[in-house]
């Protein structure tokens, strides 16, 4: 069992953070990595990525936005409760190194993903240039964090209600349009956003990774389920990534698999409506 | 003539198993055989002859004493014959399920020269159940504590048996499981209709009287490393199974719908998805439903889809019956319940929906050529054969790999070229000092009993090595 130590609702209470009790997790895990928990008993395996850890209290944090049953049951939960079963970490953990000036680019419940990542190249001495972006005010998240973690943050909303008015690739466009020099850019963020970003920065020929979050079983190579193609070939995203050269990537497979069981989903959406579990 | 015949003593037939009708328990996840009552096992223990040189203990991979259990079964000691296999076979009520018996101990069964072998494994499991359902499960005695540390990766039946077997010896055993349930294969790909998952648990459960401390949720590789469980453990095994799975690798593969017997099995197995929504794991329920593959692992998906309300189920395959890798019980009970096979056929490729589903998969006829290297026929397409079947849901069962996960963190930890971790044989030493393993993860896809015989035999390796410590 892990406990929850933290809670904090977040972007109109549709995000959630949670401080998890989990030390040998706290104490291994490094950027990029992820981990899957299971709720309890009759719950189903979600991966979910750590938004930063704790070593020194034995802590990760979980940042997830309510998107269906198991995030929703999820978010019942309060300080004191525990999760059934957290396995991690898992997945390949981001290769940082000193490339000189990159972008990280975090999108809706991407930047808690990009938030560690981000801080980790600042660390390794890159000018980061970071991007965030919601489709309005109230749903951005971790923008002082990702201040601090970057060395200039670019803030955008959809609707116009706050920072830059319009998509995250506008302001990425400008910054690739300047003549300073941009090495690598990371995209994280809903499956079009990493579609249109890649497809801005392969006109560029700038090197681009994202971080993908198929649907994910055992998550330890077994079984399958979180299969993409990236360059024409089958990965699986749980040992192979989660992050992949974003120019790579078939991204209208990976939607389609995404989609898999929107019936079920929904069915389990409106039955947890009903019962409250 | 006629007078000869009378004067023989009539033959008791081979004694069956009631089981559930096959109409009917194709539509449940129920047990199918009900077991021996204690007549019928009396009855079919009375077959056997008492070979003063029995040839089934040599048949049998931890070298049970056959005749010895099924005497006690015939005197009506019935816990007495629990533990007589149980000096040999941790897992009996495990083994009578799910080995081929048929390629071991019956098969040189001298009884079986004649007429019908002996059913062991029915007795085996008969045996086992009494002693599990009348509670009377024996805790042998432990050996003095020797004060040395061994960590058991992966909880299947090598782990399961070395932990058994260690704890027994005095040392200490914690057992790493990477998945939220121990169990491994008994648990995520044995289904529920052949191995019913409380009988796995009781296994787990009785390994915790002993003392073996059991920890999930533990991905070793990532959240400990070999190198780093050799500091705190005197010794280390390895039974880490064959979790990878292996794809048909033709156009359309990644079509939804379309699953690896592995992830298929362990949604229904470990996850319950066949209890959605009471369970939260989703699971596809395809009308037509077309399994790759002719091994265990094929017949459990392919009658596991019968059972999640599937109209036709096709078994696809493209070497012909005699080579089809199940058991026999199995395949006969999967056509009990209406599977149907499509031997000497293979796909060359799936078709799909614009939502990316998968509706059909063309295949192509095959005819056995010349042996080739497995000593069977080869399949040879014939050109021109191609046509199409209808399926809306399809599982890949043809076979699992090694999971490099482990091993490409593992430093000094030899490979073969497919994979494999190279252990010996007899002692399931491996390359690197202190480290042993055995299973699937050393011989490729094999059979619980034959993982359980090399838990065995690493179990008296390691324990030499302890001592010698």
């Amino acid at each position: 069992m892990y406990k929850i130590t933290y809670k904090r609702e977040m972007a109109e209470n549709t995000v959630c953070h949670f401080k998890v009790d989990a030390p040998r997790i706290a104490r291994k895990a490094k950027p990029g990595q992820f981990v899957v928990l299971k709720a309890n008993e009759t719950g189903e395996r979600i991966p979910l990525t750590m938004g930063g850890t704790d070593p020194s209290n034995g802590t990760i944090d979980l940042i997830f936005q309510v998107v269906g049953k198991s995030t929703a049951l999820l978010r019942t939960l309060n300080v004191g409760d525990a999760i059934q079963d957290i396995i991690g970490p898992l997945g390949k953990p981001t290769h940082v190194e000193d490339l000189g000036t990159i972008v990280c680019v975090g999108g809706g419940t991407g930047v808690a993903v990009m938030y560690p990542i981000t801080k980790a190249y600042k660390e390794a001495g890159n000018h980061v240039i970071a991007i965030i972006g919601a489709r309005t005010k109230d749903l951005l998240i971790l923008e002082d964090e990702m201040k601090a973690a970057s060395h200039d943050l670019r803030v955008t909303t959809d609707d116009g209600s706050y920072g830059h008015h319009g998509f995250v690739t506008d302001v990425l466009k400008k910054i690739l349009d300047e003549p300073k020099e941009v090495k690598l850019v990371v995209g994280i963020g809903p499956v079009p956003m990493m579609k249109f970003l890649c497809k801005l920065t392969k006109g560029y020929g700038v090197k681009t990774m994202v971080s993908l979050n198929p649907i994910m079983v055992d998550a330890t190579g077994m079984c399958g389920a979180c299969r993409v193609t990236v360059g024409g070939k089958t990965m699986f995203c749980c040992v192979d990534g989660p992050e992949f050269d974003g120019h790579e990537v078939d991204y209208d497979e990976l939607v389609k698999r995404q989609r898999a069981y929107l019936t079920e989903e929904k069915a389990s959406m409106d039955r947890f409506k009903e019962i409250g579990r | 003539m006629a007078e000869k015949e009378k004067k023989e003593k009539p033959k008791i037939p081979r004694q069956k198993m009631p089981e559930q009708e096959p109409k009917a328990r194709a539509k449940n996840f129920n047990e199918v055989p009900f077991g021996y009552t204690p007549e019928l096992a009396q009855l079919e223990a009375s077959r056997c002859i008492q070979c003063k040189k029995p040839k089934c203990i040599e048949g049998c991979p931890v070298e049970i004493d056959i005749p010895a259990f099924i005497k006690l079964i015939l005197e009506g000691d019935f816990i007495g014959s629990a533990r007589k296999l149980k000096e040999r076979n941790s897992l009996p009520a495990i083994c009578g399920r799910v080995c081929p018996q048929e390629d071991q101990c019956e098969k040189v069964c001298i009884v079986g020269k004649k007429e019908e072998p002996v059913a062991v494994g029915r007795l085996e499991r008969f045996a086992a159940d009494w002693e599990r359902e009348k509670g009377e499960v024996f805790i042998p005695e432990k050996a003095p504590a020797t004060g040395k540390k061994v960590a058991v990766v992966g909880s299947g039946p090598a782990g399961l048996t070395v932990a058994g077997d260690l704890i027994l010896k005095g040392h200490e055993v914690t057992l790493f499981e990477a998945l939220h349930k121990t169990g491994g294969v008994l648990i995520y790909g044995i289904p529920e209709f052949r191995l019913p998952k409380d009988i796995v648990q009781a296994e787990v459960n009785y390994l915790e009287q002993l003392g073996v401390k059991v920890e999930c949720n533990c991905v070793i590789g990532r959240i400990e490393t070999v190198d780093e469980l050799l500091k705190e453990y005197d010794a280390i095994f390895l039974g880490l199974g064959a979790g990878l799975p292996q794809f048909l690798n033709v156009p359309g593969e990644n079509l939804c719908g379309i699953y690896s017997a592995n992830e298929y099995l362990t949604r229904s197995n470990l996850m319950k998805a066949y209890l959605f929504p009471q369970y939260d794991t989703p699971i596809a329920r395809g009308k037509n439903v077309a399994v790759f593959g002719a091994g265990n692992v094929a017949m459990d998906s392919a009658r596991t889809a019968l059972r999640l309300g599937a109209d036709t189920v096709r078994i696809i395959y493209r070497r012909s019956r005699d080579e089809m890798p199940a058991r026999i019980e199995e395949i006969h009970h999967a056509e009990e319940e209406g599977v149907q096979f499509y031997l000497l056929t293979a796909p060359i490729k799936f078709l799909g929906d614009d939502n990316g589903w998968v509706t059909g998969v063309e295949c192509l006829r095959m005819e056995l050529g010349e042996p080739d290297e497995s000593g069977r026929r080869r399949p040879v397409p014939i050109k021109g054969s191609e046509f199409q079947l209808e399926c809306d849901l399809a599982v890949v069962a043809i076979g699992a790999g090694p999971n490099p996960l482990l091993p490409t963190t593992t430093p000094g930890l030899e490979l073969n070229k497919r994979g494999y971790i190279v252990g010996d044989l007899e002692t399931g030493k491996t390359s690197k000092p202190g480290v042993w393993a055995g299973g699937d993860i050393v011989t490729g896809s094999a059979t619980v009993i034959l993982a359980m015989g090399a838990g065995r035999k690493a179990t008296n390796s390691i324990h030499d090595y302890l001592m010698s410590k």
